[in-house]
């Protein structure tokens, strides 16, 4: 069964990676990863201004590269070099680029695995403080008790 | 009018600084006097600072008369009133002229606060202590803006030549009717967190003993935040409405800026829990509250400053510095106040188990703060980017929506898991009773969705996007299933207590606990939203030229070109397109695309044609015309589920009312307080 299951996932993996691109839908994709080079500040295939003087052009150009055979990350470059590095709706050059997209998933695992550590850490020192409160037993610890439960258990 | 409002403003501003000098005065003579009045002139003097509050709202309510007056009576001396006004505008957007430029909008900032401020101090028997201390922090806050009214950014301004005829008109993407209410809805929410803000840190300054100040600010952060939550999503809808491109986020700095305090505060309201029922986690809030007011003050001057380019540059100016300063007094002030007093905000409670509420909500916690930090992070990165590598980048929907994705799909796993937890500690039974039905119910949803079609390793280009709406799906069915389970079990209880039947039962057990149900329905409200935006990722485009009886088809839908013509009106001159709508084969609606062009302003605007239902809206846009064929440019979008979005929103907007809404056991033994005498008000004093 497990096996099964393994070899399912690999097809599934398989199919993921190679399966190949239509040119529409590698032109539909890089055309949302630029940026229109007009100044309005929206994705390439998304402006939408009637006579904007940068997008027809720059969608002429992309078919263009696309007709050339250039692969996606040559595309990109040839844009950049032409526009400038903001016409990238992400930054994809390498380098410092890099940072943009490692920060976060930096800080995300590290508050994910920060607190799981902090938690355990607090569970050990509350474990040692659990046993002077049961052997606490007056009325008064009992009734502090019950406004505690009353408390903790309203919502 | 225009010297009315000027003299307004000015005394505005001397109301405020009197507050805040006299308030200060009165609270640092009783400063070791602790709920014990002392007669010595102190209470009377807080009490003028109290008044001299309250006054500062009437003034400033004045001077915003002043400038709908002026904005009304096409008073074109004002600069203000020329700039973003013309005679042929619409009333209603008159009126909303008030916060369309910078000025403006600084001005209902400063209004908003005052208005706050009035309420807290006319409410400040709640706790008149604390109340003098939040109320001397606000007039703090008011008297900054109230310099920027008066020295950086005057609303009455002259126009220095002769009067002109006409002004020059609104800005034609502000006169759509949801504009009308986004922007003070927005600020009421921004505005908002300055008073959890100042309680939070008057609490801290005079050491308040216990909780209560929590419960004195509950309602106004819940107040804040669906406020906030409203202006967020109504700008939403109006891009998508208006703005024409097809979608209704675009991660602009403006639109980063109001969602970076909304999660700060969504984060507090769930911790601020742990502090009420466990006295764990405060030097957490204290720190939630005062980031979240303090990132309301830094949305404002990333988007003011022009420090990083926006959509929304209408706003724009040189005021930046003095957000700069401002924001450092605030931060040095809360730093100083923290290590004065941090000693008074020891936790009575650690946590006793990985697998708990308080776990859970601490990591709910930290999701949020990574999703506020991302957003900061991609905000300010092309910054740095400027400073390390000489160049600019744009940081666009691409990084945004890979790197919150993820995040977002983990918080929705939280939303689920965090009510079947238990406070301190989960047993295993426990776990196994509540995660059952959830857990049958996500295998029994993404064998369905797999069956359906929805398979992402098949989705080629799309695969991420697939795998990331199957995920959420699955997920969605199961913490539906968790809360519709939540209210089931509880209304069997009350069931079994008092006979009701199932429907009768559920709606006691709501009212026995407005705040928890309330609080479930915003989850669900929320895991709602999550559907309508996993429904994006099979959104479809097409575009076309469409003459007279052309079509286009696109996903089930037939499109066919009836009439294009051009009209006109004072305001501004149209274009618009005529186009039946057929689904499969039968026709179901006519849509009427069109293009303003708005004479004062010489700019031009979309107006979307709109085709809703719960399962797709085709959203048709009039492009323009192709000057050599003279034929409209038509595109035409399928938005699967965005209704769910919007849907999604009203449950959150009525699940936090529903919690606002007292406890049916507690009003009613509130209200048989009231019946008998009152013995017990010696003791209260």
């Amino acid at each position: 069964m497990f096996s099964r299951f393994i070899s399912g996932a690999m097809v599934c993996l398989l199919a993921v990676v190679m399966l190949g691109a239509s040119p529409a839908s590698r032109f539909d994709k890089l055309g949302h990863e630029m940026m229109c080079a007009c100044g309005c500040g929206q994705i390439l295939l998304e402006c939408n201004h009637v006579g904007c003087p940068d997008s027809d052009r720059m969608i002429g150009e992309l078919r263009a590269q696309l007709k050339g055979g250039g692969a996606d990350t040559a595309i990109l470059n040839w844009f950049s070099t032409k526009y400038g590095p903001t016409i990238l709706a992400a930054p994809i050059r390498g380098g410092f680029d890099n940072v943009a997209w490692i920060t976060p998933m930096a800080v995300f695992l590290l508050a994910i695995v920060g607190t799981g550590f902090l938690v355990v850490i607090w569970k050990r020192r509350t474990r040692g403080a659990g046993v002077v409160v049961a052997a606490a037993g007056d009325a008064a610890t009992v009734d502090a008790m019950r406004e505690r439960i009353r408390r903790e258990t309203e919502y | 009018m225009p010297e009315f409002g000027w003299f307004s403003l000015l005394l505005a501003l001397g109301l405020s600084v009197y507050t805040l000098v006299a308030g200060a005065a009165a609270l640092w003579r009783t400063r070791r006097r602790v709920g014990v009045a002392v007669d010595d002139g102190s209470g009377r003097l807080g009490e003028t600072a109290r008044r001299a509050g309250i006054a500062s709202f009437i003034a400033l309510s004045c001077a915003a008369f002043a400038l709908v007056w002026a904005s009304f009576t096409n008073d074109y001396s004002v600069s203000y009133i020329l700039h973003h006004t013309n005679r042929a505008l619409n009333p209603a957007y008159k009126f909303s002229a008030l916060w369309s430029g910078q000025e403006g909008s600084l001005l209902l900032w400063a209004w908003l606060l005052s208005m706050y401020g009035f309420v807290l101090r006319v409410r400040h028997k709640v706790d008149v202590r604390l109340s003098a201390f939040a109320g001397t922090i606000l007039a703090g806050i008011q008297i900054f803006f109230l310099l920027l009214l008066n020295f950086a950014a005057p609303p009455f301004s002259i126009q220095p030549g002769p009067v002109a005829a006409d002004g020059f008109g609104l800005n034609p993407l502000l006169q759509y009717p949801e504009m009308v209410m986004h922007p003070p809805l927005l600020y009421l929410g921004y505005v908002g967190f300055s008073v959890p803000f100042a309680f939070a840190l008057g609490a801290l300054m005079m050491r308040y003993p216990g909780e209560k100040w929590i419960h004195i600010t509950r309602r106004w952060t819940m107040v804040t935040w669906l406020f906030l939550t409203c202006g967020i999503f109504m700008g939403a809808h109006w891009a998508y409405s208006v703005l024409g491109w097809g979608g209704y986020w675009g991660w602009d700095p403006v639109e980063n800026a109001s969602l970076m305090p909304w999660l700060t505060g969504t984060a507090f309201l769930h911790s601020v829990m742990m502090q009420e029922k466990r006295g764990m986690m405060k030097n957490w809030n204290v720190w939630l509250i005062f980031s979240t007011f303090m990132l309301t003050i830094l949305g404002t001057l990333l988007t003011r400053s022009g420090i990083v380019s926006s959509v929304h540059a209408f706003a724009q100016s040189d005021i930046g510095n003095w957000f700069y300063g401002f924001i450092i007094v605030i931060f040095a002030v809360c730093l100083f106040t923290f290590f004065k007093q941090r000693d008074h905000l020891k936790s009575e409670n650690r946590l006793e188990s990985l697998v708990s509420r308080e776990s859970s909500f601490l990591f709910n916690n930290l999701i949020l703060l990574v999703a506020c930090f991302t957003v900061l992070w991609g905000t300010l990165f092309p910054i740095l980017s400027e400073y390390v590598q000489g160049s600019k980048v744009t940081m666009g929907a691409p990084f945004y929506n890979r790197v919150n994705i993820p995040i977002g799909v983990f918080l929705l796993f939280l939303t689920g898991i965090g009510p079947l937890l238990a406070w301190r500690s989960t047993s295993l039974r426990s776990m196994r009773r509540n995660f059952v039905l959830p857990t049958v119910a996500m295998v029994v949803a993404l064998v369905t969705m797999v069956a359906v079609g929805l398979r992402p390793w098949n989705a080629g280009d799309d695969a991420r996007a697939t795998w990331f709406s199957l995920i959420t799906f699955t997920l969605a069915a199961g913490v539906i299933t968790a809360i519709a389970s939540e209210f089931l079990r509880g209304a069997a209880v009350v069931r079994t207590q008092t006979g009701k039947n199932l429907l009768k039962s559920t709606i006691l057990l709501v009212r026995r606990n407005t705040r928890r149900y309330g609080g479930y329905l915003v989850h669900f409200g929320i895991v709602v939203m999550f559907i309508g935006i996993a429904g994006g990722a099979f959104n479809q485009s097409h575009e076309q030229e469409m003459g007279y009886r052309d079509q286009m088809t696109l996903g089930p839908y037939r499109l066919v070109c009836q009439s294009f013509t051009q009209d006109s009106n004072p305001n501004y001159d149209t274009e618009y397109a005529l186009l039946d709508v057929y689904k499969y084969g039968k026709k179901i609606t006519q849509l009427a695309p069109e293009r303003r062009f708005y004479k004062a302003s010489q700019t031009s605007s979309t107006m979307v044609a709109l085709h809703s239902t719960l399962e797709n809206d085709l959203y048709v846009i009039y492009e323009g015309r192709n000057p050599d064929t003279d034929k409209p440019i038509i595109k035409v979008f399928i938005n699967p589920l965005m209704n769910w979005i919007w849907i999604g929103v009203l449950i959150v907007v009525l699940g936090t009312v529903l919690a606002l809404v007292p406890n049916m056991a507690r009003s009613a033994a509130r209200a048989r307080m009231e019946l008998e005498p009152p013995v017990a008000e010696a003791h209260h004093v």
